[in-house]
């Protein structure tokens, strides 16, 4: 069994409620941390486990942390991007609906580090029954003396909140959820400044995953070299999966990184095979926006090693042959699925999410939904193809946001990697699936 | 809620809610509470915000009438134009699509005698098609209201809608209670 940090405990009943949760050891990171180590200490811990942010960008969060202006006299914000909502994620509604201490916990140690006396969790609107979950956490945590005021005589004061967000994809990149966070629509700010020099309300800010947060009780518990003991190359620590599509067992797995792709998807520990005895077709490995890949590029890098679920081997090979670890929004295709439907589906996501500020996005999506509209419906030609092509391309990286990307590389991979079946829906005037 | 004149007016004790709400953020950034408080008005509203409820979001958090529309128009989840007292939330992204959504969508489309986008004659029902809801992997699923029904099959549909329609369903209540 690999080791658990996230999901160890979930299984316990009653565990969002703060006694269970002590009972198994939890706040002590929070007593550690506010009695024996100094916020410089905390952050150090984190910056030596080799900790990525777990939303999809997989930023060192020690070193997210360390651009922190301490010396500014403003008022300093942490805040935890709840706003889960790339397809195919579905870790961190898990955490906050069945553990939400360990996020209050990690919140607390994040704060402490960054000398934030405010904090705040953006949860997505849809998810409003697990935002009640997670207040009632808060009211616990308040209760017992682990928020508010001089937290266990320590001297250091924290105020935590929940906000719920309204539907929109977008408010996941950071500067979007800090304008949605003031009031304002989820437009992406242009960067820099970043929000560790310019964030909420003008303030030095960090925001950080669910996940990356959550993590943060067991480096401060363990030490940072524990953690970076786990797991291979750059890529340390664990990591949720969350495994959806043509699985035997769909659902969210915590794996040590490293683990081979072709044990992930056929062990029974984990996702336990396609359904229905069928052939494994294709694999979006981290979520909608990663490029997909076909079973063969999943399973072996195309220098024939076995690939593996880390940052380092799933990218081995670049967009030609490799995707991205991403969220972990792990999505299996078997071969009755039809990846011109499936890109349209994601098309249409990315178009209804653009927030319409860059051109490129806000025109681009659009098109590529039309043109792929036309070809699944049997109107399409084979200059289409080149032309989706073509406007991935120049919507790819001239936007002020990664969305505009993330709309581009499902296309441009889909098109790379299965141009046949394309072809075949042109040449039949029809979805052949 | 009451109303005076056509102009919207929460009760006390939403009021006090609204007022808690605010104190969650610094002083001069009322401004900060819009979603939570768009939230709240939309379930006081029967499930909409109409002009005059956003007008009155604006008075109760200082801030302009624009303020409050450009951000309503812009999130998915507020309603400006009136729904059904049970709005059925489809989600239809790829993950939800490989398991079978479609056949989800066109169950609740015969069923309730409506498209996507519509409410039934009788006003107990809208139909509505979402993106992601990061359920997927109990895909397909739909959200009523603060409600997620996960693995559903057209057996699950209709005991739900039976259950709806036996208890009047709204699910438009404050999500905060």
């Amino acid at each position: 069994m690999a080791t658990q940090i996230l999901l160890k405990n979930i299984d316990v009943p009653g565990l969002a409620e703060i006694q269970v949760y002590r009972k198994l050891g939890g706040y002590t990171a929070v007593e550690k941390a506010l009695k024996t180590l100094s916020p410089d200490e905390v952050t150090d811990e984190v910056k030596k486990s080799g900790l990525k942010g777990r939303g999809g960008a997989g930023f060192p969060t020690g070193m997210k942390w360390s651009f922190i202006d301490k010396q500014s006299q403003k008022a300093k914000y942490l805040v935890c991007n709840y706003d889960e909502s790339e397809p195919g994620t579905f870790k961190d509604r898990h955490i906050g609906q069945l553990n939400p201490h360990q996020l209050i916990e990690g919140m607390i140690l994040g704060s402490y580090a960054l000398g934030a006396n405010t904090a705040y969790i953006y949860i997505r609107g849809e998810l409003f029954y697990v935002l009640r979950i997670i207040e009632k956490a808060i009211a616990e945590a308040y209760k017992n003396g682990f928020l508010g005021e001089n937290i266990l005589g320590s001297g250091y004061s924290l105020d935590l909140y929940c906000h719920p967000g309204a539907g929109a994809y977008i408010c996941g990149e950071e500067t979007a959820l800090l304008e949605s966070l003031e009031g304002k629509r989820g437009n992406p700010r242009i960067k820099p400044p970043f929000p560790a020099i310019v964030g909420l309300y003008g303030s030095p800010t960090v925001v950080n995953n669910v996940e990356t947060i959550a993590t943060l009780p067991w480096i401060v518990n363990n030490g940072g070299e524990a953690y970076s003991a786990i797991g291979i190359g750059n890529s340390k620590g664990t990591k949720l999966i969350s495994a959806c599509g043509h699985i035997n067992k769909p659902g969210i797995y915590e794996i040590e990184l490293g683990l081979p792709v072709e044990e992930f998807i056929y062990s029974d520990e984990y996702c336990g095979g396609i359904r229905n005895g069928n052939k494994l077709k294709a694999v979006v490995a981290g979520g909608s926006s990663v490029p997909i890949l076909p079973a063969n590029l999943i399973l072996k890098t195309a220098a024939g090693e076995p690939r593996l679920m880390s940052y380092e081997s799933l990218s081995e090979g670049g967009f030609q042959t490799g995707t991205m670890l991403g969220s972990g929004g792990f999505i299996v295709m078997d071969h009755t699925a039809c990846i011109v439907k499936n890109l349209l589906t994601f098309a249409r996501f990315y178009r209804h999410e653009s927030c319409g500020q860059c051109s490129p996005c806000r025109e681009g999506t659009s098109w590529m939904e039309k043109i792929l509209m036309r070809i699944e419906g049997g109107q399409g030609t084979m200059k289409d193809i080149d032309l989706l092509v073509d406007i991935a391309k120049h919507v790819e990286g001239n936007t002020i946001c990664p969305l505009g990307d993330a709309a581009a590389w499902p296309v441009a991979s889909a098109i790379r990697h299965f141009r046949e079946e394309f072809e075949e829906h042109v040449k039949l005037q029809k979805c052949p699936f | 809620m009451q109303e005076k004149n056509n102009i919207p007016e929460f009760n006390r004790e939403t009021l006090d809610l609204v007022n808690q709400i605010i104190k969650r953020y610094p002083q001069g950034r009322q401004k900060s509470a819009l979603l939570p408080v768009l939230h709240i008005a939309q379930s006081e509203n029967s499930g909409w915000l109409s002009p005059e409820m956003m007008d009155y979001v604006a008075t109760l958090l200082d801030i302009l009438p624009i303020e409050v529309y450009e951000v309503a128009s812009f999130y998915s989840m507020f309603n400006l134009k009136p729904v059904g007292n049970c709005v059925i939330e489809v989600c239809h992204t790829g993950p939800c699509w490989l398991n079978g959504a479609e056949k989800i969508i066109a169950h609740f489309e015969t069923r309730l005698g409506i498209k996507p986008g519509e409410t039934t004659a009788d006003g107990k029902f809208t139909l509505k098609t979402v993106e992601c809801l990061a359920a997927c992997g109990n895909a397909p699923v739909i959200q009523v209201g603060t409600e997620y029904h996960e693995n559903l099959t057209p057996e699950k549909a209709d005991n739900l809608l039976e259950q709806w329609k036996r208890e009047n369903k709204i699910s438009h209540t404050n999500p905060y209670l």
